[in-house]
């Protein structure tokens, strides 16, 4: 920046008010928007439960749910916050190489993730669970599809910040911009410990 | 002391920015504020035509001007074009030009999404009302209630319409409530701290938080609604174990909120009206603004006093009941501190002061009614009763619409250079004050008589057709009261006087500009001192120490300054156009909408590798 005293450039706008930069800002106020939006989701949810059972019309879940793979899949998602914080560390060191991997290998896991979810589907589908047939199916196909879009499409954002390390658009691949993804990535994660719990592990108490 | 001399990016040159492409690819909220307040009175004229056929139809017993089916998409659009078609948007009209100016800011945080939120509005608020044309317009109520919508009983393309719409201007207004709130947090001029906002700028903050809690929990409520419709889901169909009663909370719990994002803007408008045309500061000035965030929260609390009748139990109606009441509180505070602004100063009665006053009556009588049936034995006697079709019009037109007036008048000087012409305008004030009053009191009786709302026509006979006759003459008093106004704008616009910068001795910063404001707003970023600034500059501070005038003499200022301005970008409009894409395409073909979805995808990563 020209510094003679005669110009003064005022390229940068005054630092934030608020102390907090405003992509991360809108960000923050985006998760909090989205957990109304899971939240309404999953009351819908909550509010129909067993209701199938009063209508005598299955399946119900605990006709197919798998405990055991749904905690594998869970424990996927789980291990990519962890990449997804080893990536946030590396570009906060400035190692490129690091950023990279740990980038690739949350999209990864994501990945994985969304493929458990299509395998459960078209078992479930092939079970006998239609999304038309029974409030279970409705709302477990909305809620679960709704969160597999989520992480769905933060696999997409985390392969385009992936892809744009390689291209002369590199210094956009700021520690800010890994940042924000990140507190995407963890809050979908987070989305799913509830899905999880309230959906799944609340069937087998009593 | 010479005063630097401004360099603005070469893209901000006078040819640059004429020309309908330069509108059609701004970024700058002052021109996305003019462009969201002609949409939102042209929206005005179409959902006051749809009024006035109304007002025909009920003008007299079994009559049958327009037929049933018609006149239930006349209601449905009325309301949907007035809530979310003018009054939010002239809103944002007001957020847009404003806010920037009043916390001394050169733009919004994104300036490209707010371009991408005012044209997001702008298809979806063209694309429910092209249903006029493809078919059916929308028929189940503004507020959709299951299972009217359902495919059984509203088999036609309307509630689709409705849905995906609405769906539509709730991404926009997301956006544009992630973009607002960041703005006002992160950029405020140096000095100008929370406290010192202006009340108006307080307000916008709350109605975006409003906006982004409750806008979701309609998306989802869409959402279901279309998957039944279109996939054949079981969310709201009863015979399969679904509930219509869900549809209702999902829909009161953000419609509560959502009339509270109607009001908001008008009390913010009002709050600076006052102070400057009475010659006091706004009384209690912090006391309005909490009241505005108590009214904020307590909004999310109420929802089921919409639902008093549908059977809830008495330990919810009462807890709704008491919540209801409870809001009434800040509401009242505020009003008293409007009356205490007032009260002992030398009041001028411009055409803006007027209308603000006008709020104050008007929005107290819907306010009272309001509180009447929060009770809920009374209110079961209310409910679906043009009793509460009078309590929403006192809150709706008497109070948002006469607010957003006052603030046309009051900024039309700023955003335009030239005055509006104040006898016209009066005329415009008393005849909508008469012509209110003349359609919508009447509607008290007519609901205390019995007469349901959402009917069509109605018998002789009982008592209803003298007062149905009056709420008609008021309406047409109404449309020749905007005839005027309307009038008075395009001719103001070419022809008014010339305003000056500052024609009301104005307290906050829009009004050190000048008229309008240049490009980039401000040439060196104000330093604020109070939340009065331009008053401690023109008469000294209030506060007893240092203004802002010296502040900024005593800096050793450059000759030249160079200003870093946003480019224009057609991407945001592209994106927009992508999301109507996606959302018509459920209606036509599922290609068409995998074209829409990729659309947003290309536009959004072309605009995050665009120079900024
Ligand atoms: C003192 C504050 C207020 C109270 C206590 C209050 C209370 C109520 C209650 C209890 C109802 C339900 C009546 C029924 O359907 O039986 C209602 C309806 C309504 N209120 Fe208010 N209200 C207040 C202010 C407002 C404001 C400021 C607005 C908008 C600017 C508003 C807009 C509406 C609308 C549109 C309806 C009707 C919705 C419908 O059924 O279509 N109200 N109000
Ligand atoms: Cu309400």
């Amino acid at each position: 920046m020209s510094s003679d005293h005669s110009a003064v450039s005022v390229h940068e706008h005054p630092p934030p008010s608020f102390g907090v930069p405003n992509l991360k800002l809108a960000f923050w106020l985006f998760l909090a928007s989205d957990c109304m939006l899971f939240g309404s989701l999953i009351a819908t949810y909550l509010s129909y439960r067993g209701k199938d059972q009063l209508f005598g019309n299955g399946p119900y879940p605990l006709d197919l749910f798998s405990v055991e793979v749904t905690t594998i899949s869970t424990f996927d998602l789980l291990m990519s916050s962890v990449t997804m914080v080893l990536a946030v560390a590396a570009i906060q060191r400035g190692n490129m190489f690091q950023t990279r991997l740990w980038l690739g290998l949350t999209a990864l896991l994501g990945a994985i993730f969304v493929g458990f979810q299509g395998y459960e589907f078209t078992h479930f589908y092939l079970e006998g669970l239609k999304l038309q047939g029974n409030l279970f199916g409705s709302t477990f196909y909305v809620l679960t599809g709704f969160h597999g879009t989520h992480v769905t499409l933060g696999v997409v954002w985390l392969l385009l910040v992936l892809a744009t390390t390689f291209t002369k658009h590199r210094g956009m691949v700021t520690h800010l911009n890994v940042e924000v993804a990140g507190l995407y990535w963890h809050f979908v994660d987070i989305v799913w410990i509830v899905i999880f719990t309230l959906v799944y592990l609340m069937e087998y108490t009593v | 002391m010479a005063s630097p001399a401004i360099v603005l990016p070469e893209h901000c040159s006078e040819e640059k920015l004429s020309g309908i492409w330069s509108w059609i690819t701004t970024v700058d909220h002052k021109r996305i504020g003019v462009m969201y307040g002609v949409s939102a009175l042209s929206f005005f004229i179409l959902g006051g035509v749809e009024a006035l056929a109304i007002r025909t139809q009920l003008a007299m017993p079994n009559q049958s001007i327009v037929g049933a089916h018609f006149y239930n998409s006349l209601v449905t659009m009325h309301a949907t074009t007035m809530i979310f078609l003018m009054v939010m948007p002239l809103s944002a009209a007001f957020f847009n030009y404003m806010v920037p100016l009043m916390i001394g800011a050169r733009d919004v945080a994104f300036p490209r999404l707010n371009a991408f939120s005012f044209w997001t509005f702008l298809f979806g608020g063209l694309f429910i009302n092209s249903s006029f044309f493809f078919g059916e317009a929308p028929a189940a109520g503004w507020f959709g209630y299951a299972n009217l919508t359902s495919i059984q009983y509203s088999p036609g393309p309307g509630v689709d319409f409705w849905a995906l719409g609405l769906q539509t201007l709730g991404v926009a207004s997301l956006a544009a409530g992630f973009n607002f709130i960041a703005t006002i947090l992160n950029m405020r001029a140096p000095g100008m701290s929370l406290m010192r906002m202006p009340v108006f700028v307080w307000m916008t903050l709350v109605v975006q938080f409003l906006v982004i809690l409750s806008f979701p929990m309609i998306t989802v409520a869409l959402i279901l609604l279309t998957f039944d419709r279109m996939f054949g889901t079981n969310f709201y169909v009863p015979e399969a174990g679904g509930d219509p009663l869900l549809w209702q909370h999902l829909f009161w719990l953000f419609g509560h909120p959502e009339v509270y994002i109607l009001i908001l803007p008008a009390m913010g408008i009002v709050s600076e009206v006052l102070p400057v045309f009475a010659r006091k500061p706004l009384f209690g000035a912090p006391f309005v603004i909490f009241s505005g965030i108590l009214i904020g929260f307590v909004g999310f609390g109420v929802w089921s006093h919409h639902m008093f009748t549908t059977g809830l139990g008495p330990v919810a109606d009462t807890a709704f009941s008491l919540a209801t009441m409870l809001i009434a509180i800040p509401t009242g505070v505020k009003i008293f501190n409007w009356l205490a602004t007032i009260w002992g100063g030398s009041i001028r009665f411009t055409t803006a002061m007027l209308f603000a006053l006008g709020f104050i009556s008007m929005f107290t009588i819907g306010g009272l009614s309001g509180v009447m049936h929060a009770s809920p034995p009374i209110d079961l006697h209310h409910q679906d009763s043009y009793f509460v079709v009078a309590h929403f019009h006192y809150v709706l037109y008497g109070g948002a619409i006469l607010g957003l007036f006052s603030g046309i008048y009051y900024w039309f000087p700023k955003i335009t250079g030239k005055l509006m012409d104040e006898s016209w305008g009066k005329v415009h004030f008393w005849s909508s004050l008469v012509g209110l009053n003349v359609t919508f009191f009447p509607m008290h009786f007519l609901g205390m008589q019995g007469m349901p709302r959402r009917v069509y026509t109605y018998e002789g006979g009982f008592g209803w057709d003298i007062w149905n006759l009056c709420a008609t003459v008021g309406a047409f008093t109404l449309a020749l009261s905007a005839l005027i106004f309307f009038i008075n704008l395009l001719k103001s616009l070419a022809n008014g006087e010339q305003a000056g910068n500052d024609p009301w001795d104005g307290a906050t910063l829009e009004w050190t500009l000048t008229s309008p404001p240049p490009v980039h707003n401000f040439d060196l970023m104000p330093k604020v001192t109070s939340e009065r600034p331009f008053w401690d500059q023109k008469y000294g501070s209030t506060h007893g120490h240092d203004d802002t005038t010296e502040v900024a003499e005593e800096e050793q200022l450059p000759a030249e300054i160079h200003i870093h301005m946003p480019p224009a970008s057609y991407w945001p409009m592209v994106v927009s156009f992508g999301v109507i894409t996606f959302f018509a395409g459920l209606m036509i073909h599922p290609v068409v909408s995998v074209v829409g979805a990729l659309t947003v995808i290309v536009g959004t990563v072309a605009w995050t590798f665009e120079p900024e």
